[in-house]
Order: structure tokens, then sequence, then C-alpha cells
């Protein structure tokens, strides 16, 4: 069964022709929309890669069915910012947070999730609330550090 | 503490240089293997034996054939030319045809219109099986009737050094056994092919060795290697997973059968089926020692579970031999090992390679050595620490740094964290907040070791770049597989070195471009792609200043390298020669605490020391140590692929657990050694540093347990119930 139905990613209307019912919102992401920053690699939700916002709430993009959230504000690694990086992308290169670099788009969005909900994040509530983004190649050390980095240049910022 | 950070601003070596593929990755627009397209492009699957060692007594595609949208399946009696693959001996089928030897051995390729549609096409391929008797023991393997026409060993090694009779005046025995760990890089095994207008194939794919996909994907295609093209597409960590063919061959197949674009990305659960593993082994150990705490000789027995097929596993099996007795001096010693084959998964390449599996051991041992004498283990580590012109049981002197006891002492002296009661979200159990205030035991482990830089035993794994300067732009080619570690800016840190400031563009890697570069793996590429990537760069400094200030000045200039490393050989029938270029050394100190009724453990503290020859990029180097230090903690405390009955029953990430931030401390760094090794030909005294953190980072951890629980642990991953239950509790 396949039907078309609207999307609105990062502020842009999509109409998605022709996808099957049972499309995961980061298939229709990746493979109908060309928005491949958005990762998989569990799809079951366990790793976090997939990380998107959905009306502002942090979800697996790969437990979402696509045809469910007609009308509803989806946000990806390429919504963040503009054609700049934002603070949170900027330090997790000047920090050495990336390596291989594949579960970096979804540790962004969940970083970005993460300081909106807590300024000033210590690093038990980092780890914690970073739990769900699996990195293979950091050890996550300079994960938590480039977390630090953006919150304290949005404390210092005017 | 030492600190490892860099500014990010300036641009030669010794600078924390940042990536330059950094904001493409932050952005989401750099280009994994994964993320390719191609117009009119295929989808592909793959059909897995469901059995563990059966004769095939028929396979029928039509059911597959049969599902509208499939476009190709093929099977064995598709591959035209050489029906087998391998890294070391082409011993594994491209297709099963006559025998399946392992679970999820690959029987059938589809190619279809969606995803899904091959998926399920591919599970429609009805494969009738005759069960054979499976052999799942490695024990037994060596007396079992043969499973493969090569017979059931892959290697035995046997190394004699010194006095095989001495004896000590104190003898401790121990038997350990490792658990199968999976690289579990987070981008699965993906990649696309593409049918060429010269009627060979073009590959993009996430590898760690171009040349040498090439030469098996030509060879099964009976093409010339010159028409078939493998490039690197991004690649999402590797760690030795991607050594190893998985879906190369079956990819070029699918596409020159069908004319079209095809691409193939594996699941979580495919990845853990498709690719190698580490290897589980079972190790036995004799320790004799002087009553002061001097070694006097080691006996190890070493036994590998190789699985079905032969991959690395005489090189894995090989470094196990020469680094079992930990980086001690070790007068006297036998070392037997076997690599075996059975109807398990097949094992190969993981970081650490062979060093990783007996670090477990010869830490355990030494503890175990320290307790029986009543030294402090670190004294009794100190005392018979390696130091430069020692020799190894491998009969080759070190002629290069050793600096094992400053490495030791570091850790050692490393202030220990508070013994305050934890936030109840870091007790054992962690947020389930299981274990009790009052409840826990701590317990402290020092662990160090080592392994061998590039590849060894005469091998010749040389690398090579080229290099074109043009009007202030420096061009560097070469075939390095970049996997996450930064090579690609230690190429721009080198050229800004060697040539001032010039625009360094670092050209795709190709097999169409350049000669091999080697594997990515072995710690290597530092030293040999990053020493022909220095070599160049010095011709090209040299013409440039032949040309003087004239007409000529701006170039172009050309060099092309090929880095050799210094050569080493083969070992005699005692085990004994110089097998190895050169060695890189850590050292980590963990704390633990253990609640015993339940069996949880909760890493607190985690402190290491190691030898880096010469910092290029502190940053990096930071995130090597960290990273390759989780990958140690998690084989010691919860990552296992459970095989039973031959299958893996936990082939997923809700089932194989991965360290998460929250399982894992910050690492703090006691010590970075520098001691440059020119003189071995280490460009800029530089050694790779990516395998040595994730040695001994398990083995300390396992020895905290030890310490905590006063338990004789035996095998890790330290499962709950191994501490729960000891002594025959409940």
């Amino acid at each position: 069964m396949s039907r078309s139905f609207r999307l609105r990613v990062n502020g842009v209307e999509h109409e998605v022709e022709s996808s099957w019912e049972g499309e995961s919102l980061l298939f229709v992401l990746r493979e109908r929309l060309g928005l491949t920053g958005t990762k998989g690699a569990c799809e079951q939700g366990e790793c976090g890669s997939c990380s998107v916002l959905v009306d502002g709430t942090l979800v697996c993009s790969c437990l979402v069915l696509a045809a469910a959230v007609p009308g509803a504000d989806v946000r990806t690694v390429e919504g963040l910012g503009g054609d700049e990086p934002t603070d949170v992308q900027r330090a997790f290169v000047d920090a050495g947070a990336v390596q291989c670099g594949f579960c970096t788009p979804g540790l962004v969005v969940a970083v970005h999730d993460l300081l909106d909900r807590h300024p000033e994040p210590d690093e038990l509530t980092i780890r914690e609330e970073l739990a769900g983004n699996l990195c293979r190649c950091t050890g996550y050390g300079r994960i938590v550090e480039a977390v630090r980095v953006a919150a304290a240049q949005r404390r210092a910022a005017p | 503490m030492s600190t490892l950070t860099g500014t990010g601003r300036a641009r030669g070596v010794g600078t924390g240089a940042p990536r330059p593929d950094g904001i493409p990755k932050v952005a989401g627009t750099f280009a994994y293997a994964s993320d390719l397209w191609e117009a009119g492009m295929l989808w592909a699957a793959t059909a897995r034996a469901t059995e563990v060692h059966a004769r095939i007594r028929r396979v029928d595609i039509s059911p597959a054939l049969a599902v509208p949208g499939v476009r190709a399946v093929l099977t064995a009696a598709d591959v035209p030319g050489r029906p087998t693959f391998g890294l070391d001996v082409a011993d594994q089928p491209v297709f099963a045809s006559d025998v399946v030897r392992y679970a999820g051995e690959p029987v059938a390729a589809v190619a279809a219109d969606h995803p899904d549609t091959a998926r399920r096409a591919a599970a429609a391929v009805v494969v009738e099986y005759e069960r054979l008797p499976a052999l799942l023991d490695p024990a037994a393997a060596r007396g079992a009737p043969a499973i493969h026409p090569d017979g059931n060993v892959f290697r035995h090694l046997r190394i004699e050094h010194g006095d095989v009779h001495a004896t000590g005046d104190v003898v401790v025995e121990g038997e350990y056994e490792v658990g199968m760990q999976d690289q579990a890089p987070l981008g699965t095994e993906s990649g696309l092919a593409t049918p060429t207008a010269d009627g060979g194939v073009r590959l993009v794919v996430a590898t760690q060795w171009l040349h040498v996909d090439r030469d098996q994907i030509a060879a099964s295609l009976a093409l010339d290697p010159e028409l078939v093209r493998v490039e690197l597409g991004g690649v999402g960590g590797a760690f030795g997973a991607r050594e190893d063919v998985s879906l190369q061959v079956h990819l070029c197949l699918l596409a020159k059968a069908t004319g079209r674009p095809v691409k193939m990305i594996y699941g979580r659960e495919e990845s853990f089926l498709g690719h190698v593993h580490r290897h589980p082994a079972r190790l036995r150990y004799r320790h004799h020692a002087r009553a002061d705490g001097t070694l006097v000789k080691v006996e190890a027995e070493l036994l590998f579970d190789g699985g079905a097929y032969c991959s690395s596993s005489p090189a894995v099996l090989a470094n196990a031999a020469f680094f079992a007795c930990g980086p001690y001096r070790v007068p006297n010693a036998l070392v037997e090992g076997w690599a075996v084959r059975t109807n398990n998964p097949p094992c190969g390449a993981m970081r650490g390679f062979g060093s990783v599996q007996v670090c477990f051991a010869h830490e355990a041992q030494m503890d175990e050595l320290a307790a029986v004498l009543r030294l402090d283990p670190v004294e009794l580590r100190l005392r018979n620490a390696l130091a430069p012109g020692d020799v190894l049981v491998s009969g080759q002197r070190i002629e290069g740094a050793a600096p094992v006891a400053e490495l030791i002492r570091a850790c050692a002296e490393a202030p220990l964290p508070a013994d305050d009661e934890p936030h109840p979200m870091a007790l054992p159990g962690g947020p389930g907040r299981t274990t009790g205030a009052g409840q826990r035991r701590r317990g402290v482990g020092l662990a160090v070791g080592f392994k061998n830089l590039m590849f060894s035993e005469g091998y010749d794994d040389a690398a090579a770049a080229e290099i074109t300067l043009a009007d202030g732009v420096a061009t560097v080619t070469t075939a390095c597989a970049e996997v996450g570690q930064g090579f690609v800016t230690l190429v721009h840190q080198i050229v800004h070195e060697v040539l001032g400031d010039v625009e360094v563009v670092l050209a795709p890697a190709s097999t169409a471009s350049i000669a091999s570069a080697g594997s990515t793996s072995a710690s290597r590429q530092t030293w040999m792609s990053g020493g022909a990537v220095r070599l160049a760069a010095l011709e090209i400094a040299r013409q440039r200043d032949e040309a003087g200030n004239g007409a000529a000045a701006a170039g172009p200039f050309t060099a092309s390298v090929v880095h050799h490393h210094r050569p080493t050989t083969a070992i005699d029938t005692r085990g004994q020669g110089s097998p190895h270029v050169s060695f890189t050394f850590a050292c980590h100190r963990a704390v633990v605490d253990v609640d015993p009724e339940l069996g949880l453990v909760r890493l607190v503290d985690l402190v290491t020391s190691q030898e880096v020859g010469k910092l290029l990029n502190p940053l990096q180097v930071l995130g090597q140590l960290e990273g390759g230090a989780a990958q140690g903690v998690g084989l010691a405390l919860m990552e296992e692929l459970i095989v039973e009955e031959g299958r893996i029953r936990n082939a997923s990430f809700t089932d194989y657990l991965l360290p998460t931030a929250l399982d894992l401390p910050e690492l703090r760094v006691a010590a970075i050694v520098e001691e440059p090794e020119e003189h071995l030909g280490a460009p800029f005294g530089a050694k790779g540093v990516g395998e040595a953190p994730t040695i001994s980072s398990g083995a300390a951890v396992f020895s905290a347990i030890r310490r905590a629980t006063g338990l004789p642990l035996r095998r890790v991953p330290v499962r709950p119930s191994d501490i729960a239950l000891a002594g025959g509790a409940p």
C-alpha cells in the first residue's frame, strides 16, 4: 500500500509521493527527500544516530512512521543552522568530538535539545542525557567536552 | 595530569589542527558510502544460510525471482572467476554452493527496485540442507574430521626462547577465557557498484584497504584488476571489521548482471553476521619466578577460535604468541598457540589484534604472582619491566622505545579518586538504583600491554603517495583509507610542516589513481602513508629549492614515493627471528565499584599513560586514547557476541551492549611519553597510537574487579553471575 502525503522538514513543505506506508521517517528523509545527514545504524532506537526533532521532541526517526507525522515540524541536522555551523556543531569540531562522524549528526541534534532544556548541565547530566546516542570512536570524552564548550559559550554570550 | 589539547589554529605537526572533514561531518553533508545515490539505482540484499554446518542439496531462486521488482538473483553458479575470497588464504566461498560452514554464510544475492523488496526476495530463496555434525568446540578442532579441504588448523606456532626447562622458586598457574567481541562500527557495511563502459565495474565502498578489495573482486569476476576501480566512500568506523571482503564481490556481480548501479547497506543484524569478529580465546599460563619476583620463565598455551574461514587468523595468532608474556623481561619462554577452524562465526582483525586477549591473562598472572610473593603488583611489574635493548621472546632485540617502567609509574602515582559515597546515579547499576548505600566494594587494578606496528614476519606492506605542487596548491594522492582516525588531518599537517604555507588538497582515494597504501590497520598509516606523504613533500621541497626564484619557481613539481618500512624477518621453527618493525606501549589504572550481591560493576576512574614516538596532533591522539580505552573497557564489562550452537544470539544493539556515555568516566592522561623513532623510519619520529589503548584498558578493569571482589575471576567479559554466584551461592 502506498500513499502520498505532505511533510514539513526544516521549514520546507515536501510532497512525498507513493511512499509505502511502512516506511520510517528515517527512510523517507534519506531516500525520498535526499536528506542523508540523518543516519541509520541499528533500526531499533538504540543508537540515536537517526535523532531528529518532531515538533520540538527528540525522537529516533527509525521508530517513527513518516506517514504518521504529516503536519508536524520535523527538524534534522541539515536544518539546525543556516549556512554557518551552529555553536554546537562548531564546538564538536574544535573539541575533537568528531572521528568517523557517523554518530555525529544525531548527537548534534541531541545536544541542541539537551542545551535547550539544561543550559548549564553538569557532567552526570550530560552523560545521562547522551546515553541514548552510541559513539564507537571517541569514548565520549571529547563529546562531553564539546557540550561543556557550547554551554560555556552560550553563558558568555550577551 | 598532562593535557592533550591543541589550539586548533596552527597548521604544522604537533598542533591540534582541526579535521578538514569536521564541518561536513557535523553538518550532515559528508557523504558516507551509505549516502550514495545514482539514477536508476537498484538495491541489493543477501540471502544467508540458516544452518551452522550442512550440505546444500538444492538452492531454488525462483520464488525470489517471482517477487515483483526483483531484477537479479545470483548464486555461486553466477561467479565467473575464482569462487572464493580471503585476506590471507582464499578459502571462503563468495556464495556457499556445496557446504555451509557457519550460520549466516551468504548463499545468494538479490537486486531489486526497493530495499524492502530485495530483503523479501532474499528471504524467499529456498535452500534445502542436509545437516552435518557441527564442530563448535575449538579444543576439539585438531582431532576432528576436517570441515574444510584446507583442514581445521589455520596456524600452529611454537615459540621456544632460552631454556624451556628452566624453573622458578614459585610457580603460578591460571586458565583464562576471552569472549567474542564485535567491532560494531556505527556505519554498517555499505557500497554502490556501477558497471562501466569498458566492461569493468566501479565500486564506491566503506573499506580499510582499497587495493586488496580490488584484487579479490577482480579474481572472482574474472576481470583484469585495471577494470575494477575501487574508490573510498565515507567510512563510518572500522576497527578491523572492514579489512575483509563483505559485500564487495556481491555488489560488483549484481552491477554486472543487471547493467545498473546497485547499492547495498547491511542492517545491523546482517552487519553482525557479515563481518569477522575478535577471536574468542582460551589461554593457559604458568609463570615461574624467583622469590624476589624476577620472572624466570613463562609458559603459555593459546587457543584461538577462528571460526569457519581463515581471514587474518594466522597473523592474529602470531601476535598473541609474540606478545603473550606482556612487556616484561622474560628470559625463558615456551609459548604454543593454535588458531583453529570451527563452525562458529569467522573471526579476524579487531583493534589490538591478538594482544588484547593475552593481556587479560598475562596481567592477571602478574597479579596472582604478586599475591603469592606478597609483593605490591606495581612493584612486581616494575621489577620485570621491559627496557630498550631487552630481548623479546621472539628473540628480537628492542631497538626503539620501551619506557614500560615510566608508563607504569605514571599511572600508579596518579592521584586516586575520592572514596566518598557516589551519587546514586553513579553506583553500580546506575540509574536503576539497584545498589544500596554501603553495598559497594572498591578495587584498583593496573595493567600494561604492548604490540607491534605495521605488518610483520617479512611482509612488505609499502604505501604510495604522490604530491603535485602548482601555483601554491599541493595536491596529495594516496589510497589510504580514512576510517575516522584522522589521517586526513595529518596529511595537511605534514605538508604544511614540510612545504610551509601552501594550500593542501587531498585527492579522493581510488585504486585508479595510485598504488596501494596498505591497510588502515596495525596502527600503521601514520608511519606508512604519513611517511610516504612526508617523503614526497621533501622531494617537492628539494625541487622547489632547485628551481630557485626564476620562472620555474611556481612549478608544477611532482613527486611520487613508495614508502617501505625497514625489513623484518620470518621466524624459524623455534619462533625466533626479528619479525617486527616497531612496538607501541600503554598502561591503564582502573578503579571500580562492585556490588558483590548483584554482580554489578561501575567503572569509577580510568588513568592512562602511553608511548607515542612523537605527538603529531595532540587532540587526535587524545581521541584515540579515549576511544581505544572505551573498546577495551567494553570487552571487560559488557561486550560479547553470545554464540550458542554456532548461532549468534544477540545480533542487535539492544542485546550486544556497547558502552554509553554513562558507562564511562572521563579518561585521565597521566603521561604521554615521546621517544621519537626516526632511526627506525618513523616520520618525524611518530607512531600510530590507535591500538595500544585497547590492549591494557580492559585488563586493568578486570584486575580491579578481581581486587574488589577477591574472586579469582577467569573470564571476560565479567558477567554479573560470575561475581554474584561465585562460590556456588543460591
